[in-house]
């Protein structure tokens, strides 16, 4: 599979960062794109614009359905990246009168950072809370943490980086218990994990499309209807979504979006072992060669499809270089470009040497045994030659 | 019969545009941000689609930001510039797009001095009332090329000339404009300018702003420093690699478009000539190639658009975002026209799979639609 300019074939083992797009999504994508598809604008009154609007309230339908919302209650973004600035931003934004203290954690993904940092520049106050030793955000740390002021919580369900997963069905209890919001980034968790938003009584929830097989630059918002939370648009000019998102739907994206969730939630509860299995066989491959080997995160509390591993004694972007035709991450995609060491790995207590030393595999729908050993294989054979050359040097 | 007449709304995809994105929307496809082979073909794909985008509007690949479409790009250049300076003035034009109207209204919440530009009955903007409304407090002025509704262009010389004076920005929404007429982004003298990938046959949830070099923007959208920091989220990369393949093709055959579009503007005008009751919003004025907005007096635009849609024919009564919301459009009332002149409206706009079989289909059921109800007044 893949890009390969090389004889070897690649083996991608960096789902986290980004899936392949299921063949069935892609499928349903390439309908609505040609001259006689639906090709309308879902926001016009003719046939065409009509056929588009079905195709996109259907689409919502599926999302919804995954994470047992209403449909009226998804509202379609750019991505993850926007759901994470719209929830946040938009929520603190509109009930600025109320109170101007927002929780989130260090471990979050910069969508959510970057985004507290700018309403920190707008004047609101935001407490990072610092994740314990396995990475979770425990709910004690958040009613210690919480105020009167406070107006925003917002904590992600699985970490991108280490897998971890954090108990948001209780932390909602705790945020709600002193009346503040509760947005989950579910990024790394819908299609993976059972959500279901009413069980977890949740108000916000953002929702990516190309992280469960669906294609780049669609996402959703989960906002709450009962009761209602309210959030001031991040973008005017239309009044689609109901006001909430305004600018043209991109139905085959939509469209893309909606099959990717229906496959997730009919293949949850089979996908859930057959990962986990995965997972479990490369921890054990790497342990077995290279005892020192270290897990990040929770052992037990964490989401089946990624594996964070720290190889103590050697250095890390030579290992990441040195596993050629392997594609994983030392990090999250997006902070892929700086050479930094992981804030999250550095948050969990691991030094900047360890925390360089470290790579993130995330396995999928399409990855089998034999890549997981392969991949394995590449690792092992790589650490030993490296750690070699540092006892010869 | 199917006939579609609706592109100002949406165009249909290019067969070679898709082409262009199926081996991107299928397989394994890399994060443009990993480091690795997948994320590299995938970076690579991104700077491609890059420069043709620039190339495009005579720009440099730097100089475009990646959008998930027409009006973030708006929202982007009117917040992001705002944001980003003490409060002033902000001056646009009263026939702006939603996308740049609600902006300016949410900044002018927020404080900021907005203030409109009218413009003559034939929907140009009058350029000394824009130079009477231009003072030293004027930090932005945002004036669309070319008009989604009538097709009117801008002159925008004279306006740059004092919006530069005053140390203002001028921007200009681009999204019609782009892929009917040649546009270069530096003979314009614009400092920010909207694109739209989804009105020049390119993917929907695609666009972008074009920003010069000295142009300083606070992202409405954080986290992941992706776009040169300017604008965060996971590249849109099937999305983008479209709206490259759209722009390169439009700019080598927009040559011949251009005339193919002109004709059937011209065919269609002609025969309204024989249908009373049918006025021409802006005929004295430049429009774009594609772009018809009538007047049917004595009836209701939208029902014209549901009785031509029930012939397979699909058209508009005005701006799409607008639709079914019943108001007279604000694009005909800033020209002077009253409520009733301004709801007979119906927008006719072509694209290059149009024929002239269906200009004459347009124009028969037109005749049946007048003279099936004459005089009748729909919603009096």
């Amino acid at each position: 599979m893949g890009v390969s300019r090389h004889n070897t074939p690649d083996i991608y083992l960096d789902y986290a960062a980004t899936t392949p797009v299921d063949p069935r999504v892609a499928e349903r994508m390439a309908e609505c794109l040609t001259q006689d598809g639906l090709f309308g604008n879902p926001s016009s009154m003719h046939g065409p614009g009509r056929a588009a609007r079905a195709a996109v309230e259907k689409a919502r339908a599926q999302v919804a359905a995954l994470i047992n919302a209403g449909s009226p209650e998804i509202v379609w973004t750019s991505g993850a990246t926007e759901s994470d600035n719209l929830a946040i931003k938009g929520a603190a934004r509109f009930y600025k009168d109320k109170g101007r203290h927002i929780i989130t954690s260090r471990i979050e993904h910069k969508a959510v950072l970057d985004t507290c940092g700018q309403l920190e520049r707008e004047g609101f106050e935001v407490t990072y809370l610092k994740p314990d030793r396995d990475g979770l955000i425990k709910p004690d740390a958040i009613v210690a943490a919480l105020r009167d002021d406070t107006v925003l919580v917002s904590i992600m369900h699985v970490n991108n980086e280490i897998g971890t997963v954090n108990d948001i069905a209780t932390i909602s209890q705790v945020v709600h218990a002193r009346n503040a919001l509760f947005h989950v980034d579910a990024a790394q968790s819908a299609g993976k994990l059972p959500i279901d938003v009413k069980a977890m009584d949740l108000d916000m929830v953002s929702l990516s499309g190309h992280k469960v097989y669906g294609p780049k630059g669609i996402g959703a918002l989960y906002v709450r209807r009962q009761p209602r939370v309210n959030l001031q648009p991040l973008l005017h000019g239309g009044h689609h979504e109901t006001g909430l998102r305004s600018g043209t739907l991109a139905t085959h994206q939509i469209v893309g979006m909606g099959e990717a969730y229906r496959i997730a939630r009919e293949q949850l509860a089979e996908e859930i072992p057959q990962l986990a299995a995965l997972r479990e066989q490369l921890w054990r491959l790497l342990k077995e060669s290279i005892p020192a080997a270290l897990l990040n995160g929770h052992p037990l509390q964490r989401v089946a499809g990624i594996l964070n591993v720290s190889f103590p004694g050697i250095e890390g972007e030579s290992l990441l270089f040195g596993c050629s035709g392997l594609a994983v991450s030392s990090g999250s995609a997006c902070s892929a470009a700086s050479a930094e060491p992981s804030y999250v790995l550095r948050a969990l207590g691991r030094d900047d040497e360890l925390a360089g030393a470290s790579l993130r595999f995330s396995m999928g729908r399409f990855t089998t045994p034999a890549e997981v050993e392969a991949a394995a294989r590449i690792v092992i054979g790589e650490y030993q030659r490296l750690k070699a050359l540092a006892l010869a040097g | 019969m199917n006939i579609y007449l609706d592109h100002n709304a949406t165009t249909p995809l290019d067969p070679r545009v898709l082409d262009a994105m199926l081996p991107w929307m299928q397989g394994a496809q890399g994060n443009p941000s990993s480091v690795h082979r997948f994320g590299r073909a995938a970076h690579a794909a991104l700077e491609t689609a890059r420069r043709q985008v620039a190339s495009l509007v005579n720009v440099e690949a730097s100089q475009v930001i990646f959008t998930g479409g027409g009006t973030e790009a708006n929202n982007l250049a009117l917040k992001g510039v705002c944001h980003g300076v003490p409060q002033g003035r902000l001056l646009v034009s009263a026939v702006e797009h939603a996308a740049v109207q609600e902006p300016a209204d949410a900044l002018a919440e927020q404080g900021w001095q907005v203030a409109h530009i009218p413009v003559d009955a034939m929907g140009r903007i009058d350029t000394d009332a824009m130079i009477a409304l231009c003072n030293r407090d004027t930090r932005l002025v945002s004036i669309m090329l070319a008009n989604n509704e009538t097709g009117v262009l801008q002159e925008l010389a004279a306006v740059a000339e004092h919006a530069h004076a005053h140390a203002a920005l001028l921007h200009t929404d681009a999204i019609q404009a782009a892929g009917k007429m040649p546009v270069d982004f530096s003979a314009l003298g614009v400092d920010l300018m909207t694109l739209s990938a989804h009105k020049l046959n390119g993917p929907r949830g695609v666009g972008a702003l074009i920003v010069s070099k000295t142009v300083t923007l606070l992202p409405l959208i954080h986290g992941g420093g992706q776009e040169q920091g300017r604008r965060g989220g996971t590249e849109n990369l099937a999305g983008i690699v479209g709206f490259g393949k759209a722009a390169e093709l439009v700019q080598a055959e927009l040559k011949t478009r251009i005339p193919q579009l002109l004709a059937l503007r011209e065919q269609f005008e002609n025969g309204l000539q024989a249908l009373p009751g049918i006025r021409i919003f802006a005929d004295a004025a430049m429009r774009l190639p594609n772009t018809v907005q009538i007047g049917v007096t004595g009836f209701d635009g939208e029902t014209v658009v549901m009785e031509l849609d029930k012939r397979g024919m699909a058209v508009s009564s005005g701006s799409a975002c607008h639709s079914g919301s019943g108001k007279p459009s604000h694009v005909l009332k800033a020209m002077g026209f009253d409520d009733v002149t301004a709801r007979s409206a119906v927008r006719v706009s072509f694209g290059v799979d149009n024929t002239p079989a269906d200009v004459s289909a347009l124009l028969e059921a037109l005749t049946d639609i007048t003279q099936s109800r004459p005089g009748a007044v729909a919603w009096a």
